[in-house]
């Protein structure tokens, strides 16, 4: 089956997956996916454990390589990413994961600085831009502490302030409420809002939906056996 | 370049066991390198100061008239890497035997001949290089008028040898110092960076390129290398301090044989030397940890 292709031009979407699969030996992960994800779509990516929700993040971000279709990530084939230019696509994309992967010998500042050190900034803009960034993530009293004398959901919100530091266009977030409870993960929501609002396109992995602060219209997209089952919109 | 130090710190001291072994390791390898280079350095001096293998006494035919020798030094001249000449004639060298036995002359008197023949005194324009000696030597002899040349072969050659044979392990030792100081540095290379996977995986996954990565670890690399080579002629330095006045003052060398201490354009080598070799262990075992 052939994905249908949307009418609407190329420049409209963040994401275009055509027909995309994933094969380990002797299991599919993902089979002859097809979605088009427009610039500042707010997506939630549901379904069982196994259902390929984590896989379809990994291969937007080229941690897997897809066995069979086509990704566009605005306007550029993920096929055609050499390992040397890998980098400098990742730059576009915020993640948040829900074990954190925080360095754990490096200060909260030193954590989100490093996307800033990474792409090459001045130290005097990493400063400005991670203080800024910790501000609004409720962390900047903790800029000296390390991650592991952190709680949960303030791990998390030091996880989405590195995320969103360097301004990406993507946020890829794979289940970053799984961990935290209820109020850490609606704070953590708090933010990802935020930042949608300004302009960031969203893909969060979820195993739910059941927030009940969040007041965003958003697509949710659910998968099963590695299917896409159903597109939903929310609110 | 602060951040590049801090970051080569934080590297070291995240595996500092290891560390101090590679930076001992290197150490012992430059001293080495740098015992060898202190002996060749004295040894060559000593073989320059003294005209060791540079010099040949042509004893000329006893029918030899004094009336040929332009041409015969005009022919030695064309072999090449002459740079002196003296003639000593057969008299000249019966006066200087009688100078030197003194008292004990009187046997000389009652010879009916003077037995001496005359004799050339070559000084080459190289040193060393018993081969080319031999050579010459054998190209001297082939001349019209020339009896024999000496040029201690005998002696001269033993000490070459010996020279060459010190040479030979010294070549064989430093490598074998280099082959494991490089094993050692690639080694601490590969577990520091094991260590730190999961940093270099969240480097990566926000977008690190692979240099961004390495560059701590060749700065550790280097790091290692410099202080690996001042701590090895550090020690050497010291060695020499306290040992070689001793020597020379006890064995009455002093005068006779001065040793002196590396070259400061020797010095800077083995530090450069020792830092190419932290930095080129780190390139081996990056090269294979990154594929």
């Amino acid at each position: 089956m052939h994905c249908v292709m949307n009418p609407e031009s190329q420049k409209e979407f963040m994401i275009r997956m055509f027909n995309v699969g994933k094969r380990y030996p002797g299991k599919v992960a993902l089979e002859d996916i097809c979605l088009d994800v427009r610039a500042g779509e707010f997506i939630f990516i549901t379904g069982p454990s196994g259902a390929g929700k984590s896989t379809l993040l990994k291969v937007l971000y080229m941690a897997e390589t897809i066995t069979q279709g086509q990704i566009l990530i605005d306007g550029m084939n993920l096929a055609r990413v050499s390992r040397s230019r890998l980098p400098f696509l990742r730059r576009r994309f915020g993640m948040v994961f829900q074990d954190f992967r925080l360095i754990p010998s490096r200060t909260v500042y030193d954590n989100v600085a490093l996307v800033l050190e990474v792409a090459g900034e001045k130290p005097a803009q990493i400063r400005k831009k991670v203080m800024q960034t910790l501000k609004v993530c409720g962390m900047v009293d903790k800029a000296n502490a390390f991650p592991p004398t952190l709680s949960g959901g303030e791990q998390q919100r030091v996880a989405v302030a590195r995320a969103v530091v360097g301004e990406p266009s993507v946020i890829l977030a794979d289940e970053p409420t799984g961990s935290l409870d209820a109020a850490a993960a609606q704070k953590v929501m708090d933010l990802l809002t935020f930042y949608h609002g300004r302009g960031a396109t969203i893909l969060m992995v979820s195993h739910n939906l059941d927030f009940p602060d969040f007041h965003v219209r958003a697509r949710n997209i659910a998968l099963n056996q590695g299917r896409l089952v159903s597109t939903a919109t929310i609110l | 370049m602060i951040p590049f130090l801090r970051n080569a710190l934080v590297n070291i001291r995240a595996n500092r066991f290891m560390n101090g072994v590679t930076i001992i390791t290197i150490a012992l390898s430059i001293l080495m390198i740098a015992l060898f280079a202190l002996f060749f350095q004295n040894a060559g001096q000593m073989i320059q100061d003294r005209s060791l293998g540079g010099r040949a006494v042509v004893y000329l035919a006893h029918e030899f008239d004094p009336s040929g020798l332009p041409a015969l030094k005009t022919a030695i001249s064309a072999l090449g890497q002459v740079e002196e000449m003296t003639f000593i004639s057969r008299d000249d060298a019966l006066e200087n035997l009688k100078a030197e036995m003194a008292g004990q002359t009187a046997f000389l008197e009652s010879l009916a001949e003077n037995p001496l023949p005359h004799v050339l005194d070559v000084r080459m324009a190289f040193q060393g290089d018993l081969q080319a000696l031999a050579g010459l030597a054998e190209k001297i002899t082939a001349l019209d008028g020339v009896d024999q040349v000496e040029y201690g072969q005998g002696w001269l050659g033993q000490f070459l040898k010996m020279f060459q044979l010190f040479k030979f392990t010294g070549y064989v030792m430093c490598s074998l110092f280099v082959i494991m100081a490089l094993f050692f540095t690639a080694n601490t290379v590969r577990l520091t960076f094991y260590a730190r996977r999961t940093e270099v995986e969240i480097m990566r996954l926000v977008g690190a390129t692979d240099t961004f990565i390495t560059r701590p670890f060749y700065g550790a690399g280097l790091l290692q290398g410099i202080l690996g080579g001042l701590l090895g002629l550090g020690i050497l330095g010291a060695v020499y301090l306290s040992i070689v006045p001793n020597i020379t003052s006890r064995l009455a060398l002093s005068g006779l044989v001065e040793i002196h201490f590396l070259h400061w354009s020797v010095i800077v080598g083995l530090v450069v030397g020792s830092t190419f070799l932290g930095w080129f262990g780190t390139y081996l075992s990056l090269r294979q940890v990154l594929k």
